[in-house]
C-alpha cells in the first residue's frame, strides 16, 4: 500500500515538473544554424562561457535553412535566439519572420569562408576553371548546337582537354547545406555564365518575357519550366530566376556523390580514392594539408590572403542573425555578440582566423561592432 | 543373390556415409569460418578503436618558471576576487614563456611559441591564485597544459618527415618542444580533465562528463517512464487482459513499434513534446520520454515472455490456498519473472544509451559545455558527443572521439554483464 502510494506521488510530481518547466525562463542562450559557422560560433561559446559569469550559449548545427525556419517560428524562450548563416536571410525567409511576430532582426557579417575544391595529395593538382567545374557537374550543359543536353561528360578530359583522362568522381554536400547552395551559386553558376545565351538568360527581367521565352527554345528548355516557375513565385519569373533552376541543378547520374554534412569524412575518401574531387569549407583543407590539395580555381589557389582578398572566386560570407525582442530577457545574448565580433576574436590576429575563419578587413569591422552595440535592425 | 544385394547395398551405403560425413565436416567448417569472420571484424574494430583512442587517456604537460610579477599581472596581492579574476593571466603565461626562450623576437615566432601552451592554462593560473593570492610576487615552476598539437609531436604521433607547409606544427616549435623535453619540462599524465569537463572546441580541455550527465538524466527519465508502465503494461496483457480481437491488435501493434526506426520517435518528440507541450528543446526530460517510447515495445515485449515463462503450478497454487488473482500476480508471479524482466529492461537502457539519432530532432545535439544539473537543462549525450567530435576539424579530436567509445562501450558491457549476472544469479533458485 506504501510503495503504491509513493509511485502516485513520483508520478504526481513528475507531471508537476513538467507544467513548472513551462513556465521557465530559459538562462542559456540557445543557437541554432549552419554547420559551416558552427566551428566558429562554439569557439566562441566556449572561451564565452569561460571568461564571462553567464552560463555557455548551447549551439545546435541544423543547416542555414533549417536555422532560419526554427528562428522564425517566433518570440519566446521556446525559439531560439541566434541563428548562424552561411549566407544571407532570404527575402521569404525575412518575410516568414515578420509574418511570426519576429520583427527585429539584427544582421552580423562575422567574415568570409572559402569552398576549396580539392584532391589527394597522392594526385597531380587539378588546375580548374568555373567553367570546367560547371561542364563537369551541372545536369545539363550547352551541346554543340547550343542546346543544353543531359551532361554527356564522362572524363575530366572531356571537359576540358588540358585536364587527366580521370573519371568525374566529386564527392560533395548534400542540398540541404550552404556550402552547396553557395557552390551552385558561385562555381556552377559563375561557369554557365561563360556561355552566352546563358549569361543574356541571368540579365533579362520579368517583363521581357518574350526574349526568355525565344531563349528557352533555342536553349531547348522546356516551356513547362516558366509555368511551374511562374506558378510558385505568383507571378512572371525573371530570367534570373530560369538560370538559377537550369545552372545550379547539380547531376545526378553518380558523378556527384552526396557524402553528407561530415566534411572529415570526405577527406578520408579522397585519401583512399586518389582520383576522387572533395567540395568542403577551408577550414578542413586547412586542417587536413597533409592529406589534401586545394584545386587551383580560374588560376588562383584557395589561400587565407586569396579568400580574403575576394580573389579566390568561391567564397561566400557568414551571418549571424540576432532576435532583437530576446535581447535583455534571456541573459547573454549582446554580451555574446559582442564577444563573437570583438578584435579578439574576430581581428587579423585573433582566434578565430587562427580556426579557417577570413576576416573583415579593418573597416567593415568597425561597422559590424557599431551595428552590435546598438543592435541595428536589418530591413529589407 | 541375396548376399551379394546385400553387399552392393552396403557398399552403396558405406560411400553414401562418406559422402555424408564430408558433408557434415564441410557445414561445420563453414559455421567456423562465419564464426571467425565475426570475430576477426570484431578485433579490427575494437583493435582500431583502442589504438586510437588509448593516447586520448594521456595528457601532455609543459613546465613553464612563472614570474607572478604583481605588475605584470595588473593587481595587488590584496586586490578583491573579482579584480583576481580579470587580471591579465595570458599576459604572464606568455612573458614567462619568452623568457625560457630570449631568442623569440619575431611578432610571428612569439605567435607560434604561445600556441605551445592550452588556452585553458589561462584560466588554470586564474583559478589557483584565486585560491591562493599569496602566489602573487613569487616565481615559481607550474606545469602547464599543452596546446593539443604540441601534444600530439610530444606523443609521437606528428612526424618531421613531412613537408612544414603541410603540418600545422612548424619545425620551430618542434625545436622548442624537443629543447623542453631535453630539459625534462614535459611530461605525460593520465587525462582526468577527460572525466572531469564537459565538451570543449580544444581537444586537449574536452571531456565527457558534461555527456556522461546528459546520459545519465536522459536514461533515469527513461527508466522512470518506461520500467513501470512496460511492466505494468505486460503483467495486464499476459495475466488479466481478455483474449480477443482487440488485444491480439494490441499485441501485433506492440511487436510492430518495436521494429519502428528510431529517428521516427524523434520526429513524434518534435512534434508532441517540443511543438504541442512546449518542453524545452535540448533536455534530457524530452530525451528520456523519446528515448522511454522507443525502449517501452523492448520491455513489454521481454516481460511478457518472463511471465509467460512462469510455471502455471505457481499461479494455481497460490489461487488454491486462497490468494486473489492481484495478489498472485504481485506476490508469486512478478517476483519469479523478476529476474527475466529485468533482463529485458536493462537490454533495452541498454539500447537507449546508444541511441543518437531521435536525439537529433528534439536538439539534444548541440555544443554544450557546461555539465547539466537536472533533467531540464540543456545536455547532450555519449553517443551524440562521439558524433560531434567525429565531425570536428581539429585532429586532436580523433583520439577523443575513439576515447570516447571505449568508454560508450564500457558502460555497455558493463549494463549487459549486469544483465547476465541476473540472469544466471536467479535461474539457479
Amino acid at each position: 500500500m506504501k510503495k503504491r502510494f509513493a509511485g502516485v506521488v513520483a508520478i504526481a510530481a513528475a507531471m508537476g515538473g513538467i507544467s513548472t518547466v513551462q513556465a521557465q525562463v530559459r538562462d542559456t542562450v540557445s543557437i541554432v544554424g549552419s554547420s559551416t559557422v558552427y566551428p566558429f560560433a562554439t569557439v566562441v561559446a566556449e572561451r564565452f562561457g569561460r571568461s564571462s559569469s553567464f552560463r555557455t550559449p548551447k549551439i545546435e548545427s541544423t543547416g542555414s535553412g533549417g536555422g532560419l525556419k526554427l528562428f522564425c517560428k517566433g518570440v519566446g524562450a521556446q525559439t531560439p535566439d541566434i541563428t548562424n548563416a552561411s549566407r544571407r536571410i532570404k527575402k521569404s525567409e525575412y518575410d516568414d519572420c515578420q509574418a511570426n511576430g519576429v520583427t527585429d532582426i539584427v544582421e552580423v557579417l562575422v567574415g568570409f569562408d572559402g569552398i576549396a575544391v580539392a584532391n589527394s595529395k597522392q594526385a597531380p593538382r587539378l588546375e580548374l576553371s568555373r567553367k570546367d567545374l560547371y561542364m563537369a557537374l551541372a545536369k545539363d550543359v550547352p551541346g554543340v548546337n547550343g542546346q543544353l543536353v543531359p551532361n554527356p561528360n564522362k572524363t575530366w578530359k572531356d571537359v576540358n582537354a588540358s585536364l587527366p583522362d580521370t573519371r568525374i568522381e566529386v564527392l560533395g554536400p548534400p542540398p540541404t547545406s550552404g556550402t552547396r547552395d553557395a557552390f551552385a551559386e558561385l562555381a556552377l553558376g559563375g561557369g554557365a555564365q561563360a556561355n552566352p545565351d546563358l549569361k543574356t538568360l541571368h540579365g533579362l527581367g520579368a517583363d521581357q518575357a518574350d526574349e526568355i521565352k525565344a531563349l528557352m527554345t533555342s536553349l531547348a528548355i522546356p516551356h513547362g519550366v516558366y509555368d511551374a516557375l511562374a506558378e510558385k513565385k505568383g507571378n512572371a519569373p525573371k530570367g534570373k530566376d530560369l538560370f538559377k533552376a537550369v545552372a545550379y541543378a547539380v547531376r545526378e547520374d553518380g558523378a556527384y556523390i552526396e557524402a553528407g554534412e561530415n566534411d572529415n569524412l570526405i577527406v578520408q575518401k579522397l585519401e583512399a580514392n586518389p582520383n576522387a574531387v572533395g567540395i568542403f569549407g577551408f577550414s578542413f583543407l586547412e586542417e587536413n594539408g597533409d592529406k589534401v590539395q586545394g584545386s587551383i580555381v580560374d588560376g588562383i589557389a584557395p589561400s587565407f590572403d586569396s579568400i580574403a582578398s575576394g580573389d579566390y572566386p568561391v567564397s561566400r560570407p557568414l551571418y549571424f542573425y540576432i532576435k532583437a525582442a530576446h535581447v535583455g530577457k534571456i541573459p547573454g545574448i549582446q554580451e555574446y555578440a559582442v564577444e563573437f565580433t570583438s578584435n579578439k576574436a574576430m581581428g587579423e590576429d585573433g582566434y578565430l582566423p587562427e580556426r579557417g575563419l577570413i576576416p573583415l578587413g579593418d573597416d567593415d569591422r568597425k561597422q559590424v561592432q557599431d551595428d552590435v552595440a546598438t543592435l541595428k535592425r536589418l530591413e529589407m | 543373390m541375396s548376399s551379394a544385394n546385400s553387399y552392393k547395398n552396403t557398399a552403396a551405403i558405406k560411400a553414401s556415409l562418406k559422402k555424408r560425413y564430408a558433408r557434415e565436416r564441410r557445414f561445420q567448417w563453414y559455421g567456423r569460418i562465419a564464426v571467425m569472420t565475426g570475430f576477426v571484424f570484431l578485433f579490427i574494430l575494437l583493435a582500431d578503436i583502442v589504438g586510437k583512442g588509448l593516447p586520448a587517456f594521456t595528457q601532455q604537460y609543459i613546465k613553464v618558471t612563472l614570474d607572478l610579477d604583481a605588475d605584470r599581472l595588473g593587481v595587488a596581492p590584496d586586490a578583491s576576487e573579482a579584480e583576481l579574476l580579470r587580471a591579465d593571466y595570458l599576459g604572464v603565461i606568455r612573458s614567462s614563456l619568452r623568457d625560457m626562450f630570449p631568442e623569440v623576437t619575431d611578432r610571428k615566432e612569439k605567435r607560434q611559441l604561445y600556441r605551445l601552451i592550452s588556452i585553458g592554462a589561462e584560466y588554470d593560473l586564474r583559478d589557483a591564485v584565486v585560491d591562493d593570492p599569496g602566489l602573487i610576487g613569487q616565481k615559481f615552476d607550474k606545469w602547464l597544459l599543452a596546446h593539443a598539437e604540441a601534444a600530439s609531436y610530444l606523443k609521437g604521433q606528428v612526424s618531421r618527415d613531412l613537408p612544414e607547409g603541410d603540418r600545422k606544427l612548424k619545425n620551430t616549435q618542434m625545436d622548442w618542444l624537443d629543447s623542453l623535453r631535453d630539459r625534462d619540462r614535459t611530461e605525460g599524465r593520465f587525462n582526468t580533465l577527460f572525466f572531469t569537463e564537459g565538451d570543449s572546441r580544444e581537444p586537449e580541455l574536452a571531456g565527457i562528463k558534461a555527456a556522461l550527465y546528459g546520459s545519465f538524466f536522459t536514461l533515469l527519465v527513461t527508466f522512470l517512464l518506461a520500467f513501470p508502465v512496460g511492466v505494468f503494461a505486460a503483467v495486464y496483457l499476459e495475466e488479466f487482459a481478455p483474449r480477443n480481437r482487440l488485444t491480439d491488435l494490441i499485441e501485433i501493434n506492440i511487436n510492430n513499434l518495436a521494429a519502428v526506426p528510431s529517428i521516427v520517435f524523434g520526429l513524434l518528440g518534435l512534434a508532441v513534446f517540443i511543438n504541442f507541450f512546449e518542453l524545452p528543446r535540448s533536455a534530457p526530460l524530452v530525451g528520456g520520454v523519446v528515448l522511454s517510447l522507443m525502449t517501452l515495445p523492448t520491455i513489454i515485449i521481454t516481460s511478457r515472455a518472463a511471465i509467460q515463462a512462469v510455471p502455471p503450478s505457481i499461479r494455481e497454487a497460490a489461487l488454491g490456498v486462497g490468494a486473489s488473482k492481484l495478489q498472485t500476480v504481485f506476490h508469486h508471479v512478478l517476483p519469479v519473472s523478476m529476474p527475466g524482466i529485468l533482463t529485458g529492461s536493462i537490454i533495452g537502457m541498454a539500447q537507449a544509451l546508444g541511441e543518437s539519432a531521435p536525439l537529433l530532432m528534439i536538439g539534444m545535439v548541440a555544443f554544450i559545455m557546461d555539465v547539466p544539473g537536472g533533467v531540464t537543462d540543456p545536455a547532450t549525450v555519449l553517443p551524440v558527443q562521439v558524433f560531434l567530435w567525429a565531425d570536428s576539424p581539429e585532429r586532436g579530436f580523433t583520439e577523443k572521439t575513439s576515447g570516447a567509445i571505449m568508454v560508450l562501450m564500457g558502460f555497455l558491457i558493463v549494463m549487459n554483464a549486469l544483465a547476465i549476472y541476473l540472469r544466471r544469479r536467479f535461474e539457479l533458485k
